[in-house]
């Protein structure tokens, strides 16, 4: 214990921050809000979508000044370099633009709308250092240089005159992260910064912020909806909820001892890979602190609900009247897989691997260049009369984003009925009850029919779409992302009324997927992508517990754990990028071999040893 | 905690639309001067003190007085009565021709837009030709070719406002058949005609709006240009640009003659301009 109490960098009280609406009442999006940062601590903050964390975040930068928004109580106190308390919820604008930078710099999600396209890397970040250090402009692009090597930054001197597009999400955040390091400041605010990453950059850029906030002793604020995330980086945890604090306390408090029911419930959705480790079948998330039984709907004989055969999707790159078809993006290549009735197949990958292009190709979103898909035993790789109408009914997708995917001017009843009126199935009133009915199913009062897609919630619309998708009685559905723009507690949610749904109707589910934990609960068998082909397919149980593939392992252990004690122990990263799939038209890629490993358990076998 | 919803007050994008242009005061006051000469157009035989074409040799270039408010020009024509008879010319060239080149012009967009290949480079490629002449001379060729008169002026029109609404309409459509409600429209097997109609239309239709209100301004110019020319309305039809043409060689000795008719060409033009860009603020912001 000290004797002399150790002044905090940031002490926000009672914050309250409102946004001012076009129907004239305003929107109060942070409520007597209570915040402490210690010098080189590391906060942080936690919650939902709505919960407030980014208007805190932008309240302490002033930037919601620009966003609409406006600091109606409370004080933001901090101690700048020379040691004065500063309150930042009064300091002028001009006063705050001097403090932005070096002694408070934020990284925000999007790496890629962050930057300024038509700049190179290394103009941007002299850019920030000229403006704040007074250094020229060599001496600023040598500093630069500097910090794109601290962020570990590969032949940091040759990227300096690149432009953003050309370089890799990961190394994007990178360039942000360096950016904002490059004027030493004493806090870092970090908006979601691994949020549009893939996890294994995801892994990769959470390390190197950690070892960046211990070298330049700086504190952050880290505002994340993603538990995992929590557990490998924080010290102490806020969480918050519509505008409020619902709790605070250092991490392991919060993970091991959750006080407040909010917590808890946020910590119970959130799926925890290895937790089904000892069974081999899917199991839905708790409901209500319950467990649900395992489930098993897989049902044998007869043929695979789909069955696709060497189904190859390329992409040609510049093609027109003038220019020459230069190089080819091999999305899909040779990828032969089976769905059968009331299985659900989970295909996971890194974005860009072809997990996408292979259920749009299925549905022909995009134009497979050859292979076989059938369909309960029939072809339908020509859609041509039958076929069409068959693959119609009977495949339905979900996309990742519900918002987008429901057209807005339209009201969800009328897009539920669209598969209905589309395929002839019935007609007048019919057509209404059956709506209503499809939306009981999901969860949803049937009055929501008449209601617009921007009136309902993240959560609701999908369940809308998931009605869509059921309103021609398909046998099986593509989930492409179906949970991942979702809040935790939602996806849990959304994740059981697919289980749910399978177990009644005997759906078969192409679960298209980033996250392995997600997978983990619904999923009977895995395949795993990496660019365009299979790597390894097998039981669910078998693969992730077993992995045979390099590219499996590496996937599975750069998951974060939601649990604290586990951090520090490295779990054998590496720092190596994924390659691109795109190609010269002359060199084609060399499709390794399926070999079987254990029942019903294949993996690639490639001629080359060593990298995959 | 999905209770995200702000209220329960269902709005179909037609009520948010009208919820927030009610709040552009310019615009809705130009809509409100459009409405007046509409009606006033179209209630011409009774609004009208005089019949528009019977001179009065009597009462030649006669003085803006009580009787003729706006004067009367060289045959003895009340001015005022062919002001708001012009206003029937020059409005009905006005929405014909934005009607029919708009069809035409969302017809061949849509069509471009969404199917792409060949089609949308021969489409393309005649709006660039169209494009690429002055939008009155193209007018002044079509009707040296058609021979004047008021209907040529309307095809005339009609043409040269065909390829900005193709243009338009071909962006939006080009940008909404990715989107993802278009696409998951066609995984469920809507048919390419009903994918057009029912969700791309709907999502350019704003643009076609305020292009529409925008070119209907500017073709009643043209129009007025035409007549000026003597290549539209001929006499003795009350013609907005016709009488400026007719009163330029009374300019220093009867101004009334070109006011007027100058007046009601930049009211119109000016009001349908406001009310487009007010139609555009109210339209551009997202529906979400």
């Amino acid at each position: 214990m000290q004797a002399e109490p150790v002044l905090p960098l940031l002490d926000i009280a009672g914050l309250s921050v409102a946004f001012a609406n076009d129907r004239g009442d305003d929107f109060t999006a942070v409520r007597g809000l209570d915040l402490v940062v210690a010098e080189g601590e590391t906060l942080a903050v936690v919650g939902e979508s709505g919960s407030g964390k980014s208007v805190t975040a932008m309240a302490v930068t002033r930037l919601i000044d620009n966003a609409g928004g406006r600091i109606t109580g409370g004080t933001i106190r901090f101690r700048d370099r020379s040691g004065a308390v500063r309150d930042l919820a009064r300091e002028p604008a001009a006063d705050m633009r001097r403090l932005r930078g070096p002694e408070i710099a934020m990284v925000f999600q999007e790496p890629m709308t962050s930057l300024n396209p038509v700049l190179t890397v290394g103009d941007q970040i002299a850019e920030a250092i000229e403006l704040h250090q007074r250094l020229s402009h060599q001496a600023a692009r040598e500093e630069a240089r500097r910090m794109l090597e601290r962020v570990r930054i590969p032949e940091a001197a040759r990227q300096l005159d690149r432009y953003p597009f050309q370089l890799s999400g990961g190394m994007r955040q990178r360039v942000m992260i360096a950016m904002a390091l490059s004027c030493r400041p004493r806090m870092l605010i970090a908006d979601e910064p691994t949020t549009a990453l893939d996890v294994t950059v995801q892994a990769q850029v959470l390390r190197l912020m950690r070892e960046l906030q211990r070298e330049f002793g700086m504190a952050m604020i880290f505002i994340t909806h993603d538990m995992g995330v929590v557990a490998e980086i924080a010290d102490r945890v806020l969480v918050m909820r519509a505008g409020e604090k619902v709790e605070e306390g250092d991490v392991f408090a919060i993970f091991e001892r959750p006080a407040a029911p909010y917590t808890r419930a946020l910590l119970a959705a959130v799926p925890a890979l290895g937790s089904l480790a000892h069974e081999s079948l899917p199991r839905a998330f708790p409901e209500n602190g319950r467990d649900l039984p395992p489930q098993d709907t897989v049902r044998e004989g007869g043929p695979p609900v789909l069955e696709v055969q060497d189904l190859t999707t390329r992409f040609d790159v510049a093609s027109g009247w003038f220019t020459r078809n230069k190089a080819r993006i091999h999305a899909v290549e040779h990828v032969s897989l089976e769905v059968r009735p009331g299985e659900t197949l989970g295909l996971v990958g890194e974005s860009g691997c072809g997990k996408s292009s292979t259920g749009r190709s299925v549905i022909r979103l995009e134009q497979p260049q050859a292979g076989a898909i059938r369909f309960e035993g029939s072809d339908v790789s020509v859609l041509r009369g039958d076929a069409e109408a068959r693959l119609r009914r009977g495949v339905q997708y979900v996309f990742q984003d519900p918002f987008a995917s429901l057209d807005p001017r339209l009201t969800v009843g009328f897009s539920i009925a669209e598969p209905i009126t589309t395929n002839r199935l019935l007609s007048g009133p019919a057509v209404e009850a059956r709506v209503g009915e499809l939306l009981r199913q999901v969860g949803l009062p049937p009055e929501h029919g008449r209601r617009y897609p921007h009136e309902l919630s993240g959560g609701q619309r999908q369940r809308v779409c998931i009605a869509r998708a059921l309103a021609s009685e398909p046998r099986l559905i593509i989930a492409d992302e179906a949970v991942a723009a979702l809040d935790v507690s939602i996806r849990a949610q959304v994740v059981n009324l697919l289980m749910a749904l399978q177990r009644e109707r005997g759906l078969a589910f192409l679960f298209i997927s980033h996250d392995m934990a997600v997978v983990e609960r619904i999923a009977h068998r895995v395949a795993v992508m990496y660019l365009g082909q299979i790597v390894e397919i097998g039981p669910r149980q078998a693969v992730m517990i077993d992995p045979q593939h390099a590219y499996t392992r590496r996937l599975l252990a750069a998951v974060p754990v939601p649990d604290p004690r586990q951090r520090g122990h490295e779990r054998g990263l590496d720092d190596s990028e994924v390659p691109s799939p795109l190609r010269r038209l002359d060199d084609p890629p060399q499709v390794a071999p399926l070999v079987q490993v254990g029942p019903d358990h294949y993996v690639a076998r490639h001629h080359v040893g060593g990298l995959y | 905690m999905s209770a995200t919803v702000a209220d329960n007050r269902i709005s179909s994008p037609v009520a948010e639309f009208w919820r927030r242009f009610r709040r552009k005061r310019v615009a809705l006051v130009a809509g409100f001067i459009i409405l007046l000469i509409a009606l006033a157009a179209i209630a011409a035989p009774l609004v009208a003190p005089y019949d528009p074409s019977a001179p009065d040799y009597d009462n030649v270039l006669a003085d803006p007085s009580a009787l003729h408010p706006f004067g009367t020009d060289a045959y003895g024509r009340d001015i005022l009565s062919r002001v708001i008879w012009g206003g029937r010319i020059s409005l009905s060239v006005g929405v014909i021709s934005v009607l029919v080149g708009g069809a035409v012009g969302i017809v061949l967009g849509l069509v471009s837009g969404f199917f792409g290949g060949w089609v949308d480079s021969l489409i393309m490629r005649f709006c660039d030709v169209l494009f690429a002449f002055p939008g009155l001379l193209l007018a002044i060729g079509v009707v040296a070719v058609l021979g004047p008169g008021i209907s040529n002026v309307i095809w005339a029109t009609s043409v040269f406002s065909v390829p900005a609404f193709a243009r338009l309409v071909r962006g939006d459509a080009l940008a909404l058949k990715r989107a993802v409600y278009v696409q998951a429209a066609r995984s469920i097997g809507v048919r390419p005609v009903t994918l057009m109609l029912r969700h791309i239309l709907p999502g350019a239709l704003p643009g076609v709006i305020v292009n529409g209100s925008l070119r209907l301004g500017n073709n009643i110019l043209t129009a007025a240009s035409l007549s000026f020319l003597g290549l539209g309305a001929q006499p003795p039809s009350p013609e907005w640009g016709a009488m400026l043409a007719d009163g330029r060689s009374y300019l220093g000795v009867a101004d009334w003659l070109t006011l007027w008719p100058g007046v009601a060409i930049f009211v119109t033009v000016l009001a349908f301009n406001l009310l487009g860009d007010g139609l555009r603020d109210a339209l551009s912001q997202k529906l979400r």
